[in-house]
């Protein structure tokens, strides 16, 4: 028993959790179930920490094809098609190396997408790093960056946006979040479930190696620490040549009707696709692991069972298509096996050849593993650091070109350059271009959809609850700003340990505040992917649900930019937009960080979003920017630098809100949109006036704070990352 | 007028091309790497991607399929024939262009919007007198585009006019040799270039001058 004990630790499962299977067994597991049962049973598979909170999420909507569960959700845009889509992590792979382990992250999304039937058409990404003096958040940087690019670009999928946030609390472990967007025609999408007793199991795709064993349990549920380096063997690595194959073969497959289900191995490989598609299907699946193609001839069957090896699919086809599967799976130069049968046993049965190796009720497998409630507990103030980089008397210049310059402010032209953004002929907005990527989808009634991907983890960190409101509020008002109105939503939880009080009071208000904010916006979750155990040696990172938004418009010929468009126009200010320093990027480089944020007003921004959507679409506006980090000077310097038109704007109507110049200018919170068009419309829409474009510098009138400084200077300071690295 | 777009395994650009093509009101049809037969087949596009994979040197695989085979003797013949990116490296590696694509001299892969100046052997002139604008607004994306040849043949490349289109001065992406962004055979019916008029062929999505260069292409193929 002693050494049983270490073995079943050794894969990440507590006491009572091997004893609740050896109870399910009615015997103890040997090596190979104990294995499939410790990937199943981890965090990463079995939700079994956040489980019980994501119930509270609203999934039901009028639009919403596909909700959580499926591979990915899925939204109605008219005329018989779909828009899918999701967002997932992979976090700790490219803590331990950044290449392999962003572009096995969009080779896992890409995936997940087209499992379901839909071409993907685009990629967002949403990453988190140390800070960038630290030598080590460059090089984590770097490389997932050319990471998202290699895998992204060699497939032909287009990367429209993201984000890039640098905070200390990310230094041991950085956020890699990718999103992919998938079209597809409605009635061809494909479920997961397997069906059809005597139906085969064929594996597609590349071939079973040694790579990635365990992922699921000792890395993607376990803290990073001292001797990551031992991982490295568990990162899997990717071949984007293989999906491009795999992908093109399985649209021609479902096309042609010849798939039953269709299903990605991702984590835990093919314990989990199979034991997914069977829990899903209430059928049993055999599978004989002497029938799967190898990289490597003596593998056991437990590694074949767990591997993580990339670029593979899981089909269910009747017996009398399964040569015609074979024969397209030739064409496309890819790899096909007949490795198994649906059953009515309601167990999943490892053979190797003709002896049973591993025999386990699917139900046991896939939903028993226990879940568990959260022991939240509110931490004490501020638990984070601080530290300062901004001396306290800097000027209203100095502050604003250091928040330009601010990593997390500055132009990531450095790194979405290296991402194909065209590709497709649908990418109408491009990234920097407006608040939110714009995509033509002529197949749709809308002809357009737009997306946006934000979560501003410092903020969440300052008031989960508050904090993660405003993350699914900012995705809104990116969308508005681009005349999108929102059709569904999808999540990344980013998350320390949740056996911690902190990290799970953190997740539990997170959750709460992302329900709260969904439900009272009317926006479905329609599916999302949770990553815990994110923590390095100092503590937990920054609290970080990452919201991805899709919406959809009228007309992509009728959108907006953020940028100025002409000289001598109105600015104006609309939105219930109460700024104050409180989680700001100001405060940060103050080092005045502490807990705390002002409260939204979901229904007035809600109100505010209406207002600049519907004006937008009615082509009144020329530019429309969502007031963001680093306040309402950054905002309007963003909207200079990109149009090279200065502006000159007196912020004392935000001082009568009650704000200090200095709040007007830096300020941080939702709800304020940055206009600028025609002065009547914009006074029409109830938007305060507040300048006017035009000139080469930006002059900024607030009080004792006033100033003013050339474009170009601003943008100096903006394009400086690249300079950086 | 119809065109073939190839398509081999690892292709990521051939629908954007075939679509470009139609916008040009010709006809387009994607040609599988291992179909040998072109006939029906006015122009030839050997698309962007990454043809298998790219693996051991980008194009270097492709050249040997049986449709570049087809395409070989289609230009023979006289047949206009378009690279776009990865299909101007096929074009080099199976010896239809002159040149080789080496690393952009960042070593990183570039995506950007750039103009392009059309070379022509001809001076154009409006009615009025003036100079015609040849600039092309049109996306640049590849890891791989650094034009090279030898300064011998980059002289007479220049002396024949081979040399179909540059970067704009300030805005060559990759140090490719002199700002080549584009080379055309000897007999002009062959043309292979970087930069990617197939996104450049609706207003909405940024330009509409990428036409120009099907067009170009397609003319080219007549005369020759």
């Amino acid at each position: 028993m002693s050494v049983e004990v270490a073995k079943h630790r050794e894969l990440g499962l507590t006491d009572s959790e091997f004893e609740l299977i050896v109870e399910k067994l009615g015997r103890e597991p040997n090596d190979v179930e104990l294995a499939m049962f410790s990937l199943l049973w981890s965090e990463h598979c079995a939700y079994k920490h956040s489980r019980k909170l994501l119930r509270q999420l609203p999934t039901e909507g009028e639009r919403v094809v596909m909700g959580p569960g499926e591979n990915a959700g899925a939204v109605d845009v008219g005329n018989g098609y779909a828009i899918a889509f999701k967002v997932e992590s992979h976090n700790h792979p490219s803590a331990v190396e950044p290449f392999q382990g962003a572009a096995t992250g969009v080779g896992g999304i890409l995936r997940d997408v087209f499992a379901i039937g839909a071409r993907p058409i685009a990629i967002l990404d949403s990453l988190r790093f140390g800070e960038l003096d630290s030598v080590r958040s460059r090089h984590l940087l770097d490389g997932a960056v050319r990471g998202i690019g290699h895998y992204g670009n060699s497939i032909g999928v287009p990367n429209v946006g993201g984000e890039i946030y640098f905070e200390s609390p990310y230094e041991h472990n950085c956020l890699v979040n990718a999103m992919c967007l998938g079209l597809a025609k409605t009635e061809e999408m494909v479920r997961a479930a397997a069906a059809g007793v005597g139906n085969a199991v064929v594996l597609m795709g590349a071939s079973t190696g040694r790579d990635g064993i365990g992922g699921a349990s000792v890395l993607a549920s376990a803290e990073l620490g001292e001797g990551d380096d031992a991982k490295r063997p568990t990162v899997q690595i990717g071949d984007p040549f293989e999906e491009s194959k795999v992908l093109e073969c399985c649209l021609e497959l479902l096309e042609k009707g010849l798939l039953v289900s269709l299903q990605d191995l991702g984590a835990a490989g093919l314990t989990s696709s199979a034991g997914e598609m069977a829990s899903a299907g209430g059928v049993g699946i055999d599978l004989d692991v002497a029938k799967v193609p190898l990289r490597e001839a003596d593998m056991e069957p437990f590694e074949i069972m767990v591997s993580e090896s990339q670029e593979r699919m899981l089909a269910v086809v009747e017996p009398a298509k399964v040569a015609e599967v074979i024969a397209v799976c030739e064409k496309w130069q890819t790899g096909s096996a007949e490795i198994g049968v649906v059953t009515d046993s309601g167990q999943i049965r490892i053979l190797r050849e003709s002896e049973v190796v591993g025999e386990m009720p699917v139900e046991a497998l896939v939903d028993g593993c226990p879940l568990y409630d959260l022991e939240p507990a509110a931490p004490e103030g501020w638990i984070y650091g601080n530290r300062t980089s901004l001396r306290e008397d800097a000027g209203s210049e100095e502050t604003l070109l250091a928040l330009l310059a601010s990593p997390s402010i500055a132009s990531k032209r450095w790194a979405f350059e290296q991402y194909d953004s065209v590709v497709g002929s649908r990418t109408v907005r491009r990234p920097e271009s407006a608040d939110a990527a714009v995509l033509q989808i002529p197949e749709a009634q809308g002809a357009a959809i737009a997306v946006s991907i934000d979560g501003n983890g410092r903020r969440v960190a300052c008031d989960p609850h508050a904090g993660t409101i405003e993350a699914v509020l900012e995705c809104t008002q990116n969308l508005a700003c681009v005349g999108a109105e929102p059709l569904g939503l999808t999540n990344c939880l980013n998350f320390g340990n949740p056996e911690k009080p902190a990290p799970a009071w953190q997740l539990d208000q997170a959750v709460r505040g992302l329900a709260e904010a969904c439900e009272q916006l009317g926006v479905p979750v329609v599916g999302g992917n949770v990553s815990l155990y994110n923590e390095g040696p100092e503590g937990p990172i920054y609290p970080t649900p990452v919201v991805g938004m899709v919406g959809e418009l009228p007309d992509p010929a009728v959108t907006c930019g953020s940028s100025f468009t002409r000289e001598r126009e109105a600015i104006a200010l609309l939105g219930p937009f109460e700024p104050s320093l409180a989680g700001s990027e100001l405060a940060k480089l103050r080092g005045e960080l502490d807990s705390g944020l002002p409260r939204s007003d979901i229904t007035s921004v809600a109100s505010a979003c209406a207002t600049v959507r519907d004006a937008v679409r009615a082509g009144k506006l020329s530019s429309a920017h969502d007031i963001s980090d680093g306040g309402l000077a950054c905002a309007l310097a963003e909207s200079a630098i990109a149009s090279g038109i200065g502006c000159r704007v007196d912020l004392q109507p935000l001082r009568e809100r009650g704000c200090s110049p200095e709040e007007a200018l830096f300020g941080e919170g939702a709800g304020g949109f940055l206009l600028s068009g025609d002065r009547e419309t914009l006074t029409a829409l109830g938007a305060i006036l507040i300048g006017e474009t035009g000139g080469s510098t930006i002059e900024l009138a607030a009080g004792d704070r006033s100033f003013t400084v050339g474009v170009g200077t601003a943008e100096s300071a903006w394009l400086s990352l690249g300079a950086r690295l | 007028m119809r065109w073939g777009v190839l398509q081999f395994p690892g292709s990521c650009d051939e629908r954007d091309a075939v679509n470009a093509c139609e916008r040009t009101s010709a006809e387009a049809r994607l040609v599988w790497h291992e179909e040998r037969d072109l006939d029906g087949i006015d122009a030839v596009v050997v698309p962007g991607g990454f043809s298998y994979g790219d693996y051991l040197r980008a194009g270097a695989i492709a050249r040997f399929s049986p449709a570049m085979e087809a395409v070989s003797e289609f230009a023979a013949a006289g047949g206009p024939v378009l690279g776009i990116c990865n299909g101007f490296q096929v074009l080099c590696e199976a010896g239809l262009l002159p040149g080789a694509l080496l690393l952009n001299e960042s070593l990183r892969f570039t995506c950007r919007q750039l103009d392009l100046i059309e070379e022509s052997s001809v001076e154009l002139t409006t009615p009025e007198g003036g100079k015609v604008d040849t600039r092309l607004s049109i996306p640049a994306k590849h890891g791989e585009g650094r034009y090279y040849a030898p300064d011998g043949m980059l002289d007479e490349l220049e002396e024949r006019g081979q040399v179909a289109y540059r970067y704009a001065p300030g805005q060559n992406p990759n140090g490719s040799a002199r700002d080549i962004a584009g080379v055309r055979n000897e007999r002009g019916n062959v043309v292979g270039l970087m930069p990617h008029p197939e996104h450049a062929v609706d207003p909405l999505t940024g330009s509409t001058d990428g036409l120009r260069v099907f067009e170009a292409v397609a003319a080219a193929g007549v005369a020759a």
